[in-house]
């Protein structure tokens, strides 16, 4: 409600990383993996993917046997987990795919096979109606 | 009675009499009962009625959630202790000054350097005049509230790739769209387009009504001249004397203005929530809460870590560690609980709930915001543009500027400097605060060029990175809503949880309050009825 009566406006002007898809749902402008992690994962995982404390958690990223499936760290991405937003509303496929390349070669991982874009649309959620 | 034959007692004059006997606060309270003031859900009297019969409540949070449920519980009867992770009250309601220390997740911390009596709201910055709760609190607590201007049409609206970047008067976009919008149908209208939808009748009236809502002239033109420039503003404006002819402005052209997409932004201020009149608690969001803890004093417990919730059949014992001194985890006790924990957070303690409650928690995610409050040596904007107060609208990352609406014409002010959600509060989350800042400014100046030789100090915070809140709100869509809505307010054994999350009015305080307003009467009515 926040979000729409202050800012539903805003999002529809062009330009800057505002931009937005036909449906009005707002973009992430960065391609690279690299450029994905640290201009959105970083804000929670930080810099060095070791994740932080507060009163609760953010994981680490950072040699997490988890990623080892690479459905796993793609389903998370695109359809959110607990509190973790999905982002599969706002980065295209291969956006996906290259953020989670990026983080499963990063931060002392070292997996050798890789996403595509193709595995992301296999594994992404629908989008709500109403969104 | 007397013997007078009696008049019949008008609503308005009922009112007036108890307002005249009684004070306005019990003429409110009759309102809200009549039904003229409470279109909220909001109930007069707040007042649980007592019979809490010395019952405890373990409160967990001491956003206004929590502190509201204390201070209702407390009054009903019952014994109250809130557990707050924070130095501090108030959670996400909270203002940083001049001499405040803030040590985000990750570690920056920013020691904040604003003048005496400035200062920056991070989380929320307005109240509108539809928050009932929020409005009743301040009442009773004595905070003093001044006007908070959403729509201020000297402000701008901008972006970089119309109008060659300059930025344009909310004033002139305004009347322009509406302007040419008038002309358009009124042309419609004149050309029989319109005959299907209206009565012949009813087409001068149209007419007659869009050449007042545009400011067209008598061919039902939206042209210059000095009917359109007393809405637009003039190039020079009437003056006294001989100096005094007004010069009219042009009008931008339909095609420019809407391919120039300004028009997106000035729809802002006509949401329900936005509309006039808004106000802001004088010296910052943070009074609310500072009046709450003073009323509350020794109930609050600060620096505590809620590490785990248990609840069996005779109460609920909740572990937490100190987070000043450490030591071993301490036990806390009540009867009943009120958890006001938002669910980024509630989500990762173990807790001894149903799985209805604890899937609802799991199913929210929590949305991203990020402020940027900066301070100026002088206020250019007021002394050189004429604005004061108010917010500007800009399509880059920074989003908004919005200009304080107190300390007029005082020499420094702080600015917002950027309010960002979606992509670009991802952005802003992602950044150290001097980035956040540096980022703030480089938007800014693109409006504003005094930016650059006018700074002196800011303060940024992404609410992704505060440790008490991780996230700014919580994120509900339809589908979530009728899934799991329910069993998130629902009181689970002798635990109900409350706050922005558990509202149809996420993100506000006053679904904080209105929540935690709820909660209570529910859980007193099973106390009650225990």
């Amino acid at each position: 409600m926040l979000l729409v009566a202050s800012h539903g406006a805003a999002l529809g002007a062009q330009g800057g990383a505002l931009a937005v898809n036909p449906m009005g749902i707002p973009r992430y402008p960065q391609q690279t993996g690299e450029a994905l992690y640290k201009g959105v994962c970083q804000g929670c995982h930080m810099a060095d993917a070791r994740g932080a404390s507060g009163a609760g958690k953010y994981p680490a990223l950072a040699g997490d046997p988890r990623l080892v499936a690479v459905a796993y760290p793609i389903s998370v991405v695109a359809n959110g987990q607990r509190a973790m937003p999905a982002f599969g509303t706002g980065f295209s496929d291969a956006q996906i795919a290259a953020v989670v390349n990026y983080v499963r070669t990063h931060f002392g991982n070292s997996f050798t096979d890789s996403a595509t874009a193709a595995d992301v649309l296999a594994l992404r959620r629908p989008r709500p109606p109403d969104f | 009675m007397t013997g007078t034959p009696r008049a019949a007692m008008t609503r308005r004059s009922l009112l007036r009499m108890i307002g005249t006997v009684a004070g306005g606060s019990v003429m409110y309270q009759a309102m809200a009962k009549l039904a003229i003031a409470g279109e909220s859900d909001f109930r007069v009297p707040v007042s649980l009625g007592g019979g809490g019969k010395g019952a405890s409540v373990l409160i967990l949070g001491a956003g206004l959630a929590g502190l509201s449920a204390a201070y209702e519980l407390r009054n009903a009867g019952y014994r109250v202790q809130i557990l707050e992770y924070n130095d501090r009250p108030g959670g996400r309601t909270w203002t940083l000054y001049g001499g405040d220390t803030y040590t985000e997740l990750g570690g920056a911390t920013q020691h904040v350097q604003f003048d005496k009596g400035l200062y920056f709201n991070p989380g929320p910055w307005r109240i509108p005049h539809n928050h009932h709760a929020l409005l009743h609190y301040c009442q009773v607590l004595n905070v003093a509230l001044e006007p908070f201007t959403q729509v201020n049409y000297d402000a701008y609206v901008h972006s970089t790739t119309a109008f060659g970047g300059t930025p344009q008067r909310y004033r002139t976009v305004h009347a322009d769209f509406n302007g040419h919008v008038a002309e358009l149908l009124a042309k419609c209208a004149n050309q029989g387009a319109l005959d299907a939808a209206v009565t012949r009748e009813d087409r001068e009236i149209l007419l007659a009504a869009m050449r007042q809502w545009g400011a067209l002239d008598k061919n039902y033109e939206y042209t210059k001249g000095l009917m359109t420039s007393g809405r637009r503003g003039y190039d020079t404006d009437p003056g006294g004397g001989l100096t005094s002819v007004p010069v009219p402005s042009d009008p931008i052209a339909l095609g420019e203005l809407l391919h120039s997409r300004l028009w997106a932004s000035i729809a802002a201020g006509h949401g329900y929530d936005l509309q006039s009149t808004l106000f802001q608690p004088v010296g910052g969001m943070m009074m609310i809460a500072r009046a709450f803890a003073r009323e509350l004093g020794n109930v609050i417990r600060y620096n505590c870590k809620v590490t785990e919730i248990r609840q069996s059949e005779s109460g609920v014992t909740v572990a937490y560690t100190d987070t000043k001194t450490g030591g071993p985890p301490r036990e806390a006790h009540g009867e009943w609980c009120v958890c006001t924990i938002p669910a980024s957070i509630l989500g990762q303690i173990p807790m001894t709930v149903g799985a209805p409650m604890q899937n609802a928690i799991n199913a929210l995610s929590y949305g991203a915001s990020a402020k940027v409050g900066l301070q100026f040596k002088r206020r250019f904007w007021e002394q050189d543009e004429s604005i004061y107060g108010g917010i500007t609208y800009t399509d880059q990352v920074n989003s908004v500027i919005g200009y304080p609406n107190s300390g007029y014409m005082s020499q420094k002010g702080v600015l917002l400097g950027a309010y960002a959600f979606g992509p670009n509060a991802f952005a802003f989350t992602a950044m150290s605060p001097e980035e956040r800042i540096a980022t703030a400014l480089e938007c800014g100046a693109k409006i504003h060029p005094q930016y650059p030789a006018e700074f002196e100090t800011g303060a940024a915070v992404a609410w992704h990175r505060v440790p008490s809140a991780m996230g700014c709100a919580a994120t509900w869509d339809n589908a979530l809503r009728a899934e799991h809505y329910d069993n998130l307010c629902a009181i689970d054994g002798r635990i109900v949880l409350a706050g922005e999350h558990a509202s149809r009015i996420p993100a506000w305080q006053e679904g904080a309050l209105l929540s935690s307003l709820d909660a209570v009467r529910r859980l007193h009515q099973r106390v009650a009825s225990a």
